[in-house]
């Protein structure tokens, strides 16, 4: 279960970013921010491994003491960052795969809506849904 | 995908549609520059949505000509049921991808009749193909041209920062 979700676009600005709201939400916008330098440094690695077959997946990217955070990256660049709780340690990297699956096919639907402009925050109710399923439950 | 006539029959209306709509005005030069714009326009959007929902499970590219290659080989089979037949490169951001049988062309002619009206109804191609680069991170230009139908050439170049 995640504690934090965010798309962020091709020229680094977040389009989407919602955290579970107990906590100080700017400390999240502080993480995902740092995390995309990570991010950035592994997709900039791509050119040197020649013969590898890059995946989106980029897995941990990487742990504070209270967080861990994942990343993912679209063909069109666009980025998806999860922050979970480190002491929820029962979270496998398959379900971590998962989560960015369903991220990735509601995204691409977002996309496909002729109402949508690329570039704009998110605000499709579908893509909200998908996201609370994701969430931890707020006490 | 559903049946490919689906597509060419509302491609076919999309263009008399934006025609008519700006016959109704009075300026005849602007006329033909601002419906190609405006089917280019659609066409790119729509190759953005597009290449959203066709690279989901690709791996990362790894340069320009890989992407041109997935353009011509993947994206081209699943909107037109065919590859492009030619890819020509100077290896400095110029391609032409040559098709010789282009799906919206075949009803028209075979040969030169209807020449001067085959431009219109690559408009939209044109700005799927430059949506779909600029989603994938490259800007670029696409001009197309038609000498003998059902045949045509598409010219991508890539516009470098």
């Amino acid at each position: 279960m995640a504690v934090c979700i965010a798309v962020i676009a091709k020229e680094n600005y977040p389009l989407y970013i919602r955290s579970v709201p107990t906590q100080g939400e700017l400390k999240f916008h502080y993480t995902v921010h740092t995390s995309l330098d990570v991010v950035e440094e592994k997709i900039s690695g791509v050119g040197k491994a020649l013969a590898d077959q890059r995946e989106l997946y980029l897995g941990l990217l990487y742990p504070t003491e209270d967080y861990k955070v994942y990343g993912y990256v679209t063909n069109s660049k666009v980025k998806f960052v999860i922050v979970v709780d480190s002491s929820n340690t029962s979270l496998r990297d398959n379900e971590i795969r998962s989560m960015f699956r369903k991220l990735h096919n509601s995204f691409t639907d977002v996309m496909c809506n002729p109402f949508y402009n690329p570039g704009d925050p998110i605000q499709s109710k579908a893509f909200d849904s998908i996201v609370s399923t994701m969430m931890v439950q707020a006490c | 995908m559903a049946d490919n006539a689906l597509f060419e029959f509302l491609h076919m209306e999309i263009v008399a549609h934006v025609y008519k709509e700006q016959a109704t005005r009075e300026d005849i030069d602007k006329e033909r520059v601002t419906c190609v714009s405006t089917l280019e326009l659609m066409g790119f959007r729509v190759g953005q949505g597009l290449i959203e929902r066709f690279t989901k499970d690709c791996p990362t590219f790894k340069d320009d000509l890989d992407i041109m290659k997935f353009l011509c080989k993947d994206l081209w089979s699943t909107i037109f049921k065919k590859q492009i037949d030619n890819l020509r490169t100077n290896h400095q951001g110029t391609y032409v991808l040559q098709d010789n049988k282009f799906a919206l062309l075949t009803q028209f002619s075979s040969g030169k009749q209807y020449l001067e009206e085959a431009p219109k109804y690559l408009a939209f191609s044109c700005g799927l193909i430059r949506g779909a680069l600029s989603n994938l991170g490259l800007e670029s230009v696409v001009t197309a041209e038609v000498s003998l139908m059902p045949s045509c050439k598409f010219q991508v170049v890539i516009q470098k920062l």
